[in-house]
């Protein structure tokens, strides 16, 4: 009993900050939807028994990740709304309409073939022993290999990010070639007739040996 | 349903059929390249709570250890994608995923 | 002995090269001489060839040389190599012997001319496309030859090609031919369709297997190949125009050996011809007997010397045709022999004469020449005697031969040959009276022109045409007439070197003697028929008539000849009655004209509607499928829209699809 109002509510969180997320006009409110979606999961995880899964989700998903996300709508400022009554590719919201109710009917159909019954082999799980401590073993056992390749990519994950947003002035002394003022001002007049106030701002030379990055 | 007491475990998968489709319909509707990599990340949360569920339903840890990576895998994505986004969008402040269409036909 | 036959077409081929190569530093005489040798040896491998065939037995009398494998491709192996039996072991004898003397004459006629060296080029080229064409052991060598043949013509009759007339029928030479050719290379394409192979004496074979209307459809298309090289009605046209070559071609090429190649192609192909339907051999005779009797007309009226033999010769490859048709194959090959005798001689004698009255070449402008040029002028006469078919001259025998197989077929052939027999001994009268007998009518000439009347030498009526004598040969014709204008009297005719006499004097001995071939009298002396057995005993028409009917036909035809000669004699030198030489004769029966005229018109329209078909239905069609392509590429160009989100529209349509398909297959 317990389990089925936990499970309407939590997965009424979800998706509710699902739609949320992909109909709010403001990326800020995105974001927030996305935290309710987020926490939503970690609760049915709970729901599971994957105590441990729903620590880490709350802690480095809604914690950390959606964190991310919000450091960088208000450094870049791009938390203005925008125009969701316009859609330039014509038959783009019919078509997503229809895939997505594709993607959903079509698990919803294998698994009514099977009768809502999982068919995959059953493994050996003790269910007197915590989740965390069967998990913790079968990573250090099994997926050691996986699980050391995974603490490779997330430093390289931060070297690249921290190369890509590096600030990239131009220095007073650099070389410029000769048409290059002439591009940039034909770019910010392209960018300003398609309607990008913004970046025609931003790509328009300003005078000689002065940085562009602020 | 009403007169269910029981969440049968099928529900959980139903429920994260119901976000991956939501989620990859906003990635094809919104412009917002912020916005959309929300979506993606709604959709990988669907898929963690299949694998969970699965988990469940199996007997099977290994799900769970599959939900760790993709946990890991997302959140270097993220990393390196808002970098990318960063330097994207300190360009052109103004762009949207729409910004990118000179290569036409 | 007989593998030596590769050595006959080697030597032209190296004289060929040679000169090519070094030509022009050997320059005047030494490269005539060269390829009179080259030629003289080619006769010399004949000679010993034929001492080895000789030495074989009657019925083994044919053996094949293959150099090597020329065409293997697919279901068709063509080798390049050569069958020497009866038939073109004769013929390569005259090719070369007669090639020989024609070479030597050249090295004479062509002096100071600025291309001398380029002249033998050619003619050695000839002389090998020529024996390639006889000794081909299969119809693709043989055509090889055909076309060398009709190349080394046009080159030749277009020698002095500065002259646009001289360009225009060489042009008109080789196009005419190559409709002709469009019929062999059908019979190629035919034969080895239905046979399946070129070789000719597997063709011979598998003629048996062959239904007879592919044997008719075969005979008829080598018929129209032969119409064409050998100028008879209606391709005959090109023939009196390629007299504007030099005159040593027209004696090789034009009279003794490459026209000669169609009533060679025939009797090759005489099992072929056997087994198609019987009016193959009708239309054959027919056309030989009236092209015979069209050109004997139309040398009645020809005033330049060279187009009278033109003329005659068209005319008498017409007598070979008819002979071919009647079943006398022997009777044909027969009067090539004796023709290439008499006809080479003949214009060799022209040639002589033409260079005796320095490049005058209007017979009207002639007369009395006898005293000046004697050895010309008697080789010439015995020439005629001999094409008058006056005995014992080798030009009685056969064509009475001839005659005998046209009676055997039809009484009017017979009838139609005997006219042409007198018309050809009155207009050869005509044309020896004219220029060497009478009044020296050269002298009067630049006086009378000068004097500006209209200048009537033999008093016919038929106007004086100064133009004519510019079309008809080379720009130094023109010239003498006017030089003659200029300087009143013309300078004395003189004798040609020994140079071009001794050909002269060995031809007419041949043409004397050419008979003792094949004499009708006593059965063995018939030499040349029953070394061609072999190749065309089969097929060979039976005459049934008694000794003493051959002998009233012989002394008809005589008598015919004799007719004809008084007649000229009475026209032409005694000028008792009135020449009669209308102009319809004189243009040929406007034969020309009107086929310039098909063409322009009708003709070009022709053409314009096949030029508009390629260019609206073919070149359409292809670029129909180009712009086919173009459209469906700018329409599926659209999909390309430069948008990521409808790129990922059609990704995840992808997705949907790849799911949908194997979560469905998987599970129903």
């Amino acid at each position: 009993m317990v389990e089925l109002i936990v499970f309407v509510i939590a997965g009424g969180a979800c998706l509710a900050g699902a739609v949320g997320v992909v109909a709010s006009k403001n990326p800020v409110h995105s974001a927030l939807s996305l935290v309710g979606t987020l926490f939503g999961i970690g609760v049915l995880f709970i729901a599971e028994d994957a105590n441990f899964l729903a620590a880490v989700q709350v802690i480095v998903y809604a914690g950390a990740i959606v964190v991310l996300f919000l450091f960088v709508i208000m450094l870049l400022g791009v938390d203005e709304a925008d125009d969701l009554r316009v859609e330039p590719l014509v038959g783009q919201r019919t078509a997503a309409g229809f895939i997505g109710l594709a993607i959903l009917a079509l698990p919803v159909l294998a698994m009514a073939s099977t009768g809502f019954e999982a068919t995959g082999v059953l493994g050996e799980r003790d269910p007197e022993v915590p989740d965390i401590e069967q998990l913790g073993e079968l990573l250090f056992t099994r997926y050691l290999y996986a699980f050391e390749i995974t603490s490779l990519l997330l430093v390289i994950a931060v070297v690249g990010a921290v190369l890509l947003a590096r600030r990239q002035g131009r220095r007073a002394d650099e070389v410029v070639d000769a048409g290059q003022e002439e591009r940039e001002t034909e770019l910010a007049e392209r960018l300003e007739a398609g309607g990008d106030e913004r970046s025609a701002e931003a790509v328009r030379p300003r005078g000689p040996r002065e940085e562009v990055g602020s | 349903m009403i007169a269910v007491d029981v969440v049968e475990p099928s529900w959980y998968l139903v429920l994260g059929a119901a976000l991956f489709a939501i989620g990859s319909g906003g990635l094809l509707v919104r412009r917002n390249p912020l916005v959309m990599f929300m979506c993606v990340e709604l959709m990988l949360n669907a898929v963690t709570l299949t694998f969970v569920t699965f988990s469940r339903m199996l007997d099977d840890v290994g799900g769970q250890a599959a939900v760790v990576f993709v946990l890991v895998v997302a959140a270097a994505e993220v990393v390196v994608g808002l970098a990318i986004i960063v330097a994207l969008l300190r360009k052109r402040p103004g762009a949207t995923a729409d910004s990118a269409a000179l290569l036409e036909g | 002995m007989l593998d030596l036959v590769w050595l006959i077409p080697a030597l032209p081929l190296a004289g060929f090269l040679v000169l090519v190569v070094l030509g022009r530093r050997l320059g005047e005489p030494l490269a005539g001489w060269l390829a009179t040798a080259a030629c003289g040896g080619a006769f010399v491998a004949t000679l010993i060839v034929f001492a080895g065939l000789i030495g074989e037995h009657h019925e083994d009398r044919h053996f094949t040389q293959t150099l090597f494998t020329w065409l293997p491709v697919g279901g068709l192996s063509v080798d390049l190599g050569f069958l020497v039996d009866p038939l073109s072991i004769t013929m390569a004898l005259f090719i070369t012997g007669v090639g020989t003397l024609i070479h030597l004459y050249s090295i004479g006629y062509m002096h100071g001319d600025a291309n001398y060296s380029k002249f033998f080029v050619y003619m050695n080229l000839f002389v090998l496309s020529m024996l390639m064409l006889v000794l081909g052991q299969n119809m693709l060598v043989t055509f090889l030859g055909w076309e060398g043949v009709g190349a080394c013509s046009y080159f030749l009759i277009a020698f002095w090609f500065t002259s646009k007339a001289n360009a225009t029928a060489g042009k008109k030479a080789f196009v005419t031919n190559r409709i002709g050719d469009w019929g062999f290379m059908l019979a190629m394409f035919l034969a080895f369709a239905s046979v399946g192979t070129l070789d000719w004496l597997e063709l011979s074979e598998g003629v048996g297997q062959m239904a007879s209307v592919t044997a008719t459809g075969l005979g008829l298309l080598l018929f129209i190949g032969a119409i064409g090289k050998s100028a008879q009605l209606p391709l005959y046209v090109w023939l009196p125009d390629a007299m504007a070559g030099p005159t040593p071609v027209s004696a090789l090429i034009h009279a003794a050996t490459m026209v000669t190649g169609g009533v060679f192609l025939m009797t090759r192909a005489n099992p072929i011809l056997a087994a198609g339907f019987d009016w193959v051999p009708d239309v054959i005779a027919w056309t030989g007997a009236i092209t015979a009797l069209v050109a004997a007309t139309i040398a009645v009226a020809q005033n330049d010397i060279k187009k009278v033999l033109a003329y005659s010769t068209v005319s008498q490859l017409g007598y070979m045709f008819l002979a071919v048709g009647s079943g006398g194959y022997v009777a044909a090959i027969f009067h090539m022999v004796t023709h290439a005798f008499f006809k080479a001689l003949l214009f060799l004698g022209s040639g002589s004469v033409i260079h005796g009255m320095h490049e005058e070449q209007d017979m009207r402008r002639m007369g009395g020449l006898r005293k000046y040029v004697p050895i010309t002028a008697a080789t010439f006469i015995m020439g005629w005697l001999a094409i008058a078919g006056v005995p014992p001259f080798a030009g009685f025998w056969s064509k009475d031969e001839i005659l005998l197989f046209a009676w055997g077929m039809s009484p009017v052939l017979w009838a139609i040959g005997l006219v042409t027999a007198l018309l050809t001994a009155f207009y050869m009268g005509r044309q020896v009276f004219m220029v060497f007998f009478g009044d020296e009518r050269w002298r009067h000439a630049a006086v009378a022109e000068g004097a500006g009347t209209a200048h009537d030498p033999v008093g016919d009526g038929t106007a004086d045409d100064a133009g004519e004598a510019v079309s008809a040969g080379d720009p130094a014709t023109a010239a003498a007439t006017h030089a003659a204008g200029d300087h009143g009297d013309q300078p004395e005719p003189h004798e040609s070197p020994w140079l071009m006499t001794v050909p002269l004097v060995v031809l007419a001995v041949l043409s004397l003697v050419g008979g003792g071939l094949n004499l009708p009298l006593l059965g063995d002396l018939h030499f040349l028929g029953h070394w061609l057995e072999p190749v065309v005993g089969e097929n060979e028409a039976h005459i049934d008539v008694s000794t003493a009917g051959k002998v009233a036909l012989a002394t008809i035809a005589t008598i015919g000849s004799l007719i004809g000669i008084a007649a000229a004699y009475t026209v032409y030198l005694r000028r008792r009655v009135k020449a009669v030489e209308p102009t319809v004769l004189a243009h040929g029966y406007y034969y020309d004209e009107g086929i310039s005229a098909f063409v322009a018109g009708p003709g070009m329209a022709g053409f314009e509607g096949v030029a508009a078909f390629d260019r609206g239905i073919i070149d359409g069609a292809v670029n129909g499928v180009a712009t086919l392509v173009r459209g469906v590429g700018g329409g599926l160009r659209r999909v390309q829209t430069g948008f990521v989100r409808s790129y990922a529209l059609g990704v995840a349509a992808g997705v949907v699809v790849v799911l949908g398909y194997f979560l469905t297959r998987l599970s129903f």
